[in-house]
């Protein structure tokens, strides 16, 4: 095997197909950068298919003249950013979800948002827009004002056309917006036959409340809050995405020991994440000890953070430039002391979790996701990595501070929610190695680097592991300082069509628990 | 089954026993609820939480107040599935416009007499998202609200002064 980067030997193969590349600086590590003629754009993704890239994200922009349409493929840690460019006028491009189905909501929020069309798309039905604004008007378009038309009550979004089923027994269950539970809004059509899941469909939207729009104009500050609140959950990893694409299109680096921080702050939230899954995993085969114990040892571990960081959730502690907080030896030993107390509640925990046999029952082959499926749909995170897809940004294309050690990452084939379970859990226990390195490596030093204005038309792209995975930032700024576009592609948007086809044959009752195994967010896929 | 009941109890009971001033206080603010619930709800009282367009971190914390250090249920405070059996509607997240009419349809769905809370900067003001095409900020710009309880998001304890707050109106 040689060590050429695949990026030539793919361009080879695309000037064979008679694409012309004309290739522009690269702004960040393990990325290239390319711009394509339009006519091409589904022929990039049909050569990009056979070469085994992996589709990872697509957003849009509008220039003066021009939109911009990205796409962004990655293979064995290397991405490849190709651009393309658009009449405003003629604003249509050939579809590249008949190649990758993983580009297909993508695409038809693109279509949503820009009025660009995808041209033979699969589906042409709307994603992001319900009834909130005309069908023949366009959010993202510069001369859309933010504050829209809206009616005085928005109807609901009743024409949708649902996949139907027909025949003897079949029966649909719709559910939602509102759900039982208290979790954030979507829908979710079933078609079933007794208790067996025909087909399931999602029908999101119902938590976009305008993030691309709202960010434009921002200072850096002010997107770094908003992208912390993308997906509360992952608000250091959306906030840690974004201030990376602002770094780089402002082109500073951040000190040493900011970036560990950031480190130590991301893994803390993988962990805290992780704990509150494994046990609602278990409530929802109606194993409360498990829900009990994992939500005590993830109270535990929030106070530790409130005491440290101010904020339980670590929301505004990633700014950028760097961080916002310094952390002492004392604080180093209370993370120390958190990690010997989790290691060993894990040991009591998890061995109780494993010799019990109705946990073996409901979890193991319950919710199978194929590799092959898994791929098709460029599955990211613990979904993925549960289901034979051996990726994480941290060790593939790593950033500080995790090119300064060994990330270890775990890997199940099985694919089914057990799988997904014990991900978690491999992952929580490589996380306080992880932190624990990053304190062992901490040397004194700033913990931001002073802001530069970046020029006016500046981009960069920010990708980075957050605890669902791959998340990837796309900032560009205007004159002054000020966002002209912020795309944040959370890896929920990727993994929440894999939920349609894991609980496939599987029951009714046991959607829940394939639903939290899967555990998508539904503001960061809906913005 | 052995090793499970000996982390049970050797987990103990953690509600009552931290001995931390922050846990001390929240038992007295828990048992004053109480006293306000049994009084003006026959001992309980039921919320229905929607969730209108959060970014979900409010969704987290309100999770959190059903852990066992907060356990929230002992004060007679419990969430319910249907708006139906509902006293109190929690209501988090700028109400986004795509989910204006199920609000509203929820809101009228709750039987009187009811309440709403609006929990969580967003709720309460718009917060970091405010009003726009997309959404219609405040939860008070859609269904009339009795009590905000700010934060962003708000954390379980504040979340239980909140709760405090409306029984004492």
């Amino acid at each position: 095997m040689s060590n050429l980067n695949w990026t030539e030997i793919f361009g080879q193969a695309m000037d064979a197909a008679g694409v012309l590349i004309e290739t522009q600086p690269a702004t960040a590590d393990h990325l290239s950068a390319w711009q394509i003629a339009d006519r091409h754009w589904q022929k990039l993704a049909e050569v990009a298919m056979t070469h085994r890239l992996r589709w990872s994200a697509g957003w849009a922009e509008q220039g003066p003249e021009q939109f911009s349409v990205y796409v962004l493929f990655e293979k064995q840690g290397e991405y490849l950013q190709v651009r393309t460019s658009i009449d405003l006028n003629r604003a249509e491009l050939p579809s590249q979800a008949t190649v990758y189905p993983a580009a297909n909501r993508s695409e038809r929020h693109t279509q949503d948002m820009f009025g660009i069309k995808f041209a033979e798309h699969p589906d042409n039905r709307p994603w992001t827009r319900h009834k909130a604004w005309d069908k023949h008007q366009y959010p993202l378009r510069k001369a859309f004002a933010v504050q829209g038309q809206p009616e005085a009550i928005t109807p609901p979004d009743l024409d949708y056309a649902f996949v139907k089923s027909h025949g003897a027994g079949t029966y649909e269950i719709p559910v939602g917006p509102i759900h039982a539970g208290i979790i954030e809004p979507g829908h979710f059509r079933f078609q079933a036959v007794g208790e067996l899941i025909l087909n399931l469909e999602e029908r999101f939207g119902y938590t976009h409340k305008g993030i691309e729009k709202i960010a434009e104009g921002r200072t850096p500050e002010s997107l770094a809050r908003l992208a912390g609140r993308v997906s509360g959950d992952t608000t250091v990893g959306h906030a840690w995405a974004a201030c990376k694409a602002m770094e780089q299109a402002a082109n500073i680096s951040i000190p040493p020991r900011a970036a560990l921080l950031r480190g130590i702050l991301a893994e803390r939230e993988r962990v805290a994440n992780h704990l509150g899954d494994i046990g609602a995993i278990c409530n929802d085969v109606a194993f409360t000890f498990a829900q009990i114990q994992f939500s005590r040892l993830r109270e535990d571990w929030l106070r530790t953070q409130a005491n440290i960081f101010g904020h339980r959730l670590l929301m505004d502690c990633i700014i950028p430039g760097g961080v916002k907080h310094d952390i002492g030896e004392a604080d180093c030993d209370a993370f120390k002391a958190d990690n010997v107390r989790l290691r060993k509640e894990l040991s009591d925990i998890i061995t109780t979790l494993d010799l019990n046999s109705s946990l073996e029952d409901r979890l193991y082959t319950a919710g199978f996701l194929s590799e092959d499926i898994a791929a098709a749909f460029g599955t990211l995170g613990y979904v993925g990595r549960a289901s034979g897809q051996d990726f994480d940004v941290r060790r593939d294309a790593p950033y500080p501070p995790y090119d300064k050690v060994t990330v270890k990452v775990a890997l199940e084939n099985q694919g089914d929610i057990a799988s997904r379970f014990w991900i978690r859990y491999k992952e929580i226990m490589a996380s306080m190695k992880l932190i624990e390195q990053f304190m062992a490596l901490l040397q004194a030093g700033e913990i931001a680097t002073a802001w530069q204005i970046p020029a006016a038309g500046s981009s960069g792209l920010g990708i980075i592991d957050g605890w669902r995975g791959e998340i990837v930032s796309y900032v560009a700024f205007g004159s002054d300082n000020k966002i002209s576009r912020f795309y944040p592609r959370d890896p929920s948007q990727l993994n929440w069509p894999a939920l349609e086809k894991l609980v496939l044959n599987n029951i009714v009752p046991d959607f829940p628990v394939c639903n939290k195994s899967l555990n998508g967010s539904y503001s960061g896929n809906d913005l | 089954m052995f090793r499970l009941f000996t982390k049970i109890l050797s987990t103990g009971i953690v509600t009552e026993r931290i001995k931390a001033p922050k846990d001390a206080e929240l038992e007295q603010l828990g048992i004053e609820i109480k006293r306000h619930i049994d009084r003006r709800f026959s001992g309980s009282i039921a919320i229905r939480a929607v969730d209108a367009g959060s970014c979900n971190g409010c969704e987290l914390e309100i999770h959190a107040l059903n852990n066992p250090y907060y356990d929230i249920e002992r004060f007679g405070i419990h969430f319910v599935a249907s708006p139906r059996h509902a006293d109190v509607l929690l209501v988090t997240g700028p109400v986004s416009r795509h989910m204006q009419t199920a609000l509203l349809r929820t809101y009228q769905a709750t039987p009187n007499p009811k309440w709403v809370v609006a929990v969580g900067d967003c709720a309460a003001c718009g917060g970091e998202f405010g009003e726009s095409y997309a959404s219609c900020g405040a939860v008070s710009n859609v269904i009339p609200v009795d009590m905000t309880i700010p934060g962003c998001p708000p954390t379980p304890e504040v979340l239980m002064k909140g709760l405090l707050g409306l029984m004492k109106r």
